[in-house]
């Protein structure tokens, strides 16, 4: 039969030379093998102290942007939900009342908008598909982990940029968001 | 001091082998056994031969012992198969057992005290070089029947547990 | 003045009695450092700086667990098993010389005083003596656990400890017959030169006692008591809190106590090249006797941490045998090899002399 790859091996069932046989020379080259590893440099990150540098471009936890003025970009137009291949995204929008125009860029806004974490797969396709450049996947953010299913979903009060941060943000794809602090009082309030 | 030591491990022999004989349970037997063996073990370092002493321990408490305790784990002996009659059974080891104790407590008994003799004592008669020095000379003939019987035991016991030609497993 | 030397005594021992089980506890803490090293971690480091109090919170941890009898476990024995292995690993310490001889004549004492527990002329039959009865603390402790796995490591610990044993005594058979004295302070003392050193008269002898060794600790690549993959946890299936800690810790106190023995037997214990440089260094007389002594058991100390270490290399290099491996190695393969080095070093020991005599009359 011809192989389908060169990679494969022949197996042979010819009987072991007295050198093999005799066990303590292969025994002495793992030991070699052993001793060099002990010496080499270890791979361990030690955690908390030491984090390992994230891709400028890793997907994290999503945050709802403010624009330089600090107003939501984002308009509810619902194109994210749609090539959310998850089903994670849901949101209801309003229209933007009289004297809203510091809260709200464009005339339509999201009253609610909700991602369920479960479901998300941080895929970033919203935010490929977000023609307002509101909604972006954080690179230096990990989604927290969570200790019962009503804070999986996340709320306009855990995505939307917090306001501090729109002018320290080090690039368009960081920035922390309130979530940090909400976790820090779900913390302290204990009812986690 | 002594004297001390020497009535504190014969009570614990013979208590010990007592226990070997009443205890219900042959484990318990058999470590009791041990336990017998490590007071023999002791009255040899009261007479001063630590190399029999040793011997003793490694070869009857760390290797027969090993082996008998290793047998009897393998055995259920939860169910009683004994079937026949229990008066007979009784009775006809009862007279074995009282014939042979008799017999010996017969000869112990007659036999004249040996006494120390105070002059020719040599309290390292015990010790390794002495004991190989003895061995191999004053009873080298029996010393070496002694080795051609082991070994000739050893043969057999290869002989028994070789592979026989269409035999599967063991 | 019999009380000093009485108390000089028992100090010996109760160091000896304390170092063993300090350098006991830290080899698990070794043990992890090295398993960590060797696969390119770091090991413990949390507690303390490098993690030195490692062995103190396992202690801890052991100490506060749930200690649980099996309903249907035979009680008493339950107990005794890992009484009896912790006692036989203790006790094989006390014969082994760790040092030369310390010179106490400024507190009286006439005689010099040994650096060890008990000088028997037996000693080495005595610590195999206790190697075979440390078999029962396992078997004791697997049978009693009313257990199909545990009774399946005792028996496994049972027969690998009897076959092993036979090829280490018949390779200690050879160095008997060098030194002629069953004494380990004879036995050093007759190496006393660098090229006299067991190893490089006995190498076959060395491996295959090293290779018993292994299997009488019930180390890798000879754990086969405990095999997880197989028994769960072998013996110790069914113990908890500190009786487990107890199995645990006498294994690496025999760990210890192997180490200081092959160091002994086949590398010269407390004696190191160049001694008569650094003794032509020293001060003469009882002072200098005395640090001549210190430096001597020094060296047997980075002796037996390397072979330690070197069990500890071992276990995390090379994967368990099969059982019937193992009693192949052991009854076809070790016990004649042993039996021919016997025959060898008898005859060599025969010819010397013959030789010798021969050059000289040329």
């Amino acid at each position: 039969m011809q192989a389908l790859t060169n990679r494969s091996k022949r197996v042979s069932n010819k009987k072991l030379s007295l050198g093999e046989r005799l066990y303590l020379p292969a025994v002495v080259g793992g030991l070699g093998i052993t001793l060099k590893h002990f010496f080499k440099k270890k791979v361990t990150i030690q955690y908390p102290e030491e984090q390992r540098p994230m891709s400028e471009v890793y997907r994290g936890l999503h945050v709802l942007k403010r624009d330089e003025q600090g107003r939501e970009r984002c308009t509810a137009c619902g194109l994210c939900a749609v090539a959310c291949p998850a089903e994670a995204i849901s949101m209801t929008a309003a229209e933007r009342q009289p004297g809203e125009e510091n809260l709200y860029r464009e005339e339509k806004y999201a009253a609610v908008y909700e991602i369920n974490m479960l479901r998300c797969i941080f895929c970033g396709l919203c935010e490929e598909a977000c023609p307002k450049s509101a909604i972006y996947l954080q690179s230096d953010k990990l989604a927290p982990s969570f200790y019962s299913r009503a804070d999986v979903i996340y709320g306009k009060d855990r995505l939307v940029q917090s306001m501090e941060t729109i002018k320290t943000a080090k690039s368009l794809k960081s920035g922390l968001t309130t979530s940090d602090r909400y976790v820090d009082k779900v913390w302290k309030n204990g009812k986690y | 001091m002594v004297q001390n030591l020497f009535y504190f491990l014969s009570f614990l022999a013979v208590l010990s082998a007592l226990m070997v004989i009443l205890s219900k349970n042959p484990i318990h037997s058999v470590l009791y056994l041990i336990l017998t063996f490590f007071t023999l073990s002791g009255h040899y370092i009261l007479l001063n031969a630590q190399f029999l002493s040793i011997v003793n321990l490694i070869v009857y408490a760390g290797a027969i012992m090993v082996l008998f305790l290793f047998t009897i784990m393998f055995l259920n002996l939860k169910d009683d198969s004994f079937t026949g009659s229990r008066l007979f059974f009784h009775l006809g080891s009862g007279l074995v057992v009282f014939t042979l104790a008799g017999l010996i407590i017969l000869k112990v008994a007659t036999a004249p005290i040996a006494v120390a003799d105070d002059a020719h004592f040599d309290s390292q008669i015990g010790m390794v070089e002495n004991l190989g020095k003895v061995l191999y000379s004053k009873f080298l003939v029996p010393f070496e029947l002694v080795s051609v019987l082991f070994l000739s035991a050893m043969v057999g016991a290869v002989m028994l547990g070789r592979r026989e030609k269409g035999e599967k497993n063991f | 003045m019999e009380l000093y030397l009485f108390l000089a005594k028992g100090t010996i021992i109760l160091l000896i009695f304390g170092i063993t089980l300090l350098i006991a506890t830290y080899s698990t803490y070794a043990e992890r450092k090295v398993a960590g090293f060797i696969q390119d971690r770091l090991g413990p480091n949390r507690a303390g700086p490098w993690g030195i109090w490692q062995p103190l919170a396992d202690a801890g941890k052991m100490f506060f667990k749930q200690d649980f009898i099996p309903a249907r476990a035979s009680k008493w024995l339950f107990i005794a098993g890992p009484s009896l292995a912790m006692l036989t690993a203790c006790l094989t310490s006390c014969v082994i010389p760790f040092g030369d001889t310390l010179d106490l004549s400024f507190l009286g004492i006439e005689k010099p005083v040994a650096i060890q527990g008990i000088d028997v002329n037996i000693g080495i039959l005595y610590v195999f003596g206790l190697v075979s009865l440390g078999v029962y603390g396992v078997m004791i402790g697997g049978w009693a656990s009313n257990n199909k796995f545990s009774l399946l490591g005792a028996i496994r610990a049972a027969s690998q400890n009897i076959s092993y044993e036979l090829a280490m005594s018949l390779s200690i058979i050879a160095i008997i017959m060098i030194t002629g004295s069953l004494s380990v302070s004879e036995i050093i003392k007759d190496q006393d030169t660098f090229f006299k050193w067991n190893i490089f008269r006995q190498p076959v002898g060395f491996i295959i006692f090293i290779i018993c060794a292994f299997a009488e600790c019930n180390r890798t690549p000879f754990d086969l008591p405990e095999c997880e993959t197989e028994l769960i946890g072998g013996y110790h299936t069914e113990y908890s809190s500190m009786k487990l800690g107890f199995y645990l810790f006498a294994e690496y106190i025999n760990m210890f106590v192997s180490s200081a023995v092959i160091s002994a037997l086949y590398f010269g214990g407390y004696h190191f090249p160049g001694e008569s440089i650094v003794a032509g260094l020293l001060p003469e007389g009882a002072l200098g006797h005395n640090l001549m002594t210190l430096i001597g058991v020094g060296a047997f100390f980075g002796k037996i941490l390397f072979f330690i270490f070197f069990f500890m290399w071992v276990r995390w290099t090379i994967a368990r045998f099969r059982y019937d491996q193992l009693m192949n190695l052991g009854w076809k393969s070790l016990i004649p090899l042993a039996i021919a080095n016997i025959l060898v070093t008898g005859a060599v020991l025969l010819a010397l002399p013959e030789i010798k005599g021969y050059i000289s009359s040329l």
